[in-house]
């Protein structure tokens, strides 16, 4: 449903896309995730034909992003970090006004916009100014407005960054339904990986180029056999000591307990000379086993560069 | 040692409105705890009371031996404060900027500045105007601008909205830091990736404190078990495992139902009861909970 072809964007001397090839097939939510400045932001911009890139070819539902730009866009509809609607126009009318901007017909409008008030939970608040709106309501509102054209193809950068826990929840049950009921097709940023963890598919950007893309549980299976939780006391000087051990990559503390991520096949040779160090230095090592890695492991290891 | 926070039956009411119902809670001298709970939850209201900002209902607090309501200055002036919407001046540079809030709480030492400017890491930024640094760069800033009047105790408010894991670690291991020279904290959070920072968590919901303690209790206190469940018929699985007893609570994944059901329900009953009702089913599968599941469970619908 969306195909990008070695994709390049500069700004000045910047490579902000640098040769992004990848593929969503219809149907399906794929996740970007990558450091601030990675080129998500950018990557969404070139797909919705916001941005033109440099070179490189896009198409979206078989149609060139830029040769056939209309229809390509047709196909789309973009909810941004800070979308925008009208605060001093009620539910009713932004939803009115983005739809006529959409090229919608007046008959078709109403009962879409009915059925996606409904849809999103807004259905008793179509007369509310949206300025009077919550910010999770507001939010619903943003993703309506973004399904108003029947868009194919749904993007989303950075969707729910500030908004709270319920929240967030309600509006992945809404994007997944619309993925299993229409066979909506998601592409969505995020900085976190809670909900990179939802997604079919999560591509890693790194200095514009997608350094690796899987299935959230191929990604983890990156790091498999080289975490290793530790607890004990005290931690921070346990967490000192453990970065000074060979075979050790790096250690976080998480709370009460240290993660380590040591080098293939070490987790034995590392364990046993931690232990033994953290006694010649007088710390206590409660416990120490492997355990699997999570996706911010991962995340932090190709950042790093140590994958 | 005194307690950094004490809460006892903490209460506060808007008219009928019950923000914080109840709430008791201890934090020991340089801990890290963390806050979650949706907007209106009471979470807000919660830290405005422990920086005596809003007068308590019913119950009472001490913030570093200082009762809430009679020696609210002395909290203010001990105490630092990094909101979610911190007030950096974007023309002015980091450095300035720091200056700026060292002015403000009569900071007389001149090497305070200096001081956090190293210790945070921002020397390499310091004649940046805030404008033009990173999301996380300028969260470090709004961490230094706390702390340049050398507070015991820090509020975080939802510290690192739309940060990328990265500087989110770069930013934890400086409160790390900070709690091992015996500065409290506290933090407010909206996401289950920061929450497993905290060495305890609470959760609040409706006013109320609904459980409190490290990530890895809560999760082990679920009640019951989590289960993925694979079916082709994805949403009509979801209704029905809904439906069924013993399940606390069902959601959806990209490709899968993600169930938390009472103890003595598991793989075989849920198979069971979408089969029965001729939904195929793929697999089902024990999954370990997470941070969300914990959450959820307590605090959703």
């Amino acid at each position: 449903m969306i195909a990008l072809d070695q994709v390049v964007k500069t700004f000045g001397q910047t490579r902000a896309v640098d040769g992004v090839s990848f593929q969503v097939e219809a149907g399906r939510i794929f996740g970007l995730v990558g450091p601030d400045g990675a080129g998500k932001t950018t990557l969404l911009r070139c797909i919705c034909w916001a941005l033109k890139p440099d070179s490189g070819s896009i198409r979206v539902g078989g149609f060139d992003a830029g040769r056939q730009s209309e229809k390509a866009q047709a196909l789309i509809g973009y909810l941004s970090q800070r979308f925008s609607l009208y605060e001093d126009l009620t539910v009713l009318e932004n939803l009115q006004f983005f739809a006529e901007v959409r090229g919608l017909q007046r008959q078709d409008w109403r009962e879409r916009s009915r059925m996606l008030l409904e849809f999103v939970g807004l259905a008793e608040f179509g007369d509310r100014l949206a300025g009077q709106l919550s910010g999770g309501m507001k939010q619903k509102l943003g993703l309506a407005l973004a399904l108003i054209n029947r868009p194919r193809v749904l993007l989303l950068d950075e969707p729910t960054t500030g908004v709270d826990p319920i929240t967030r929840q309600d509006f992945w049950q809404l994007i997944i339904r619309q993925v299993n009921q229409e066979g909506l097709t998601v592409l969505v940023s995020t900085p976190y990986m809670d909900e990179a963890a939802r997604c079919h598919r999560i591509g890693f950007l790194r200095s514009g180029r997608m350094v690796v893309q899987g299935a959230p549980g191929e990604l983890r299976s990156l790091l498999d056999g080289r975490m290793v939780e530790v607890t004990g006391t005290p931690v921070e000087a346990l967490q000192r000591l453990a970065r000074q051990v060979p075979g050790v990559q790096s250690a976080q503390r998480f709370g009460n307990r240290l993660h380590l991520m040591v080098e293939p096949q070490a987790v034995e040779r590392v364990s046993v000379q931690f232990n033994e160090l953290s006694r010649q230095e007088g710390l206590h090592i409660e416990r120490s086993s492997g355990v699997p890695s999570t996706l911010e492991d991962v995340f932090i290891a190709l950042s790093e560069g140590m994958l | 040692m005194t307690p950094a926070i004490v809460t006892h039956e903490l209460t506060r009411r808007f008219g009928g409105f019950l923000a914080v119902d109840h709430v008791s809670f201890e934090v020991q001298p340089g801990e890290v705890v963390g806050y979650l709970g949706p907007n209106g939850s009471g979470k807000t209201t919660t830290l405005r009371m422990l920086l005596g900002l809003l007068r308590p209902s019913e119950g009472d607090a001490q913030v570093l031996g200082f009762d809430v309501v009679k020696e609210a200055e002395k909290i203010r002036a001990a105490v630092g404060y990094m909101t979610q919407k911190f007030a950096l001046y974007l023309d002015l540079t980091t450095q300035e900027n720091l200056e700026f809030y060292a002015g403000l709480y009569g900071v007389r030492d001149r090497s305070a500045v200096a001081t956090v400017l190293r210790e945070l890491g921002l020397e390499e930024v310091r004649a940046q105007q805030a404008h033009s640094l990173s999301a996380g760069w300028r969260q470090r800033l709004a961490l230094g601008a706390a702390l340049v009047h050398r507070p015991r105790l820090i509020f975080l408010d939802e510290p690192s909205s739309g940060v990328d894991p990265v500087a989110r670690r770069a930013f934890w291991d400086l409160i790390y830091a900070l709690s091992a020279e015996g500065v409290t904290v506290l933090v407010t959070t909206h996401y289950m990736d920061e929450a497993e920072y905290c060495q305890r968590i609470g959760i609040m919901q409706g006013g109320r404190l609904l459980a409190m303690d490290s990530p890895a209790r809560l999760k082990a206190g679920l009640p019951g078990q989590v289960w993925e469940v694979a079916s082709e018929q994805l949403l009509p699985a979801l209704e029905q495992v809904e439906r069924m007893p013993g399940v606390l609570r069902a959601a959806l994944s990209a490709d899968r139902v993600r169930v938390v059901t009472q103890p003595g329900f598991g793989a075989v009953e849920l198979t069971g009861w979408l089969q029965g009702l001729g939904i195929p089913v793929q697999s089902v599968m024990a999954v370990e909970p997470g941070m969300e599941d914990v959450f959820l469970t307590l605090a959703g619908r």
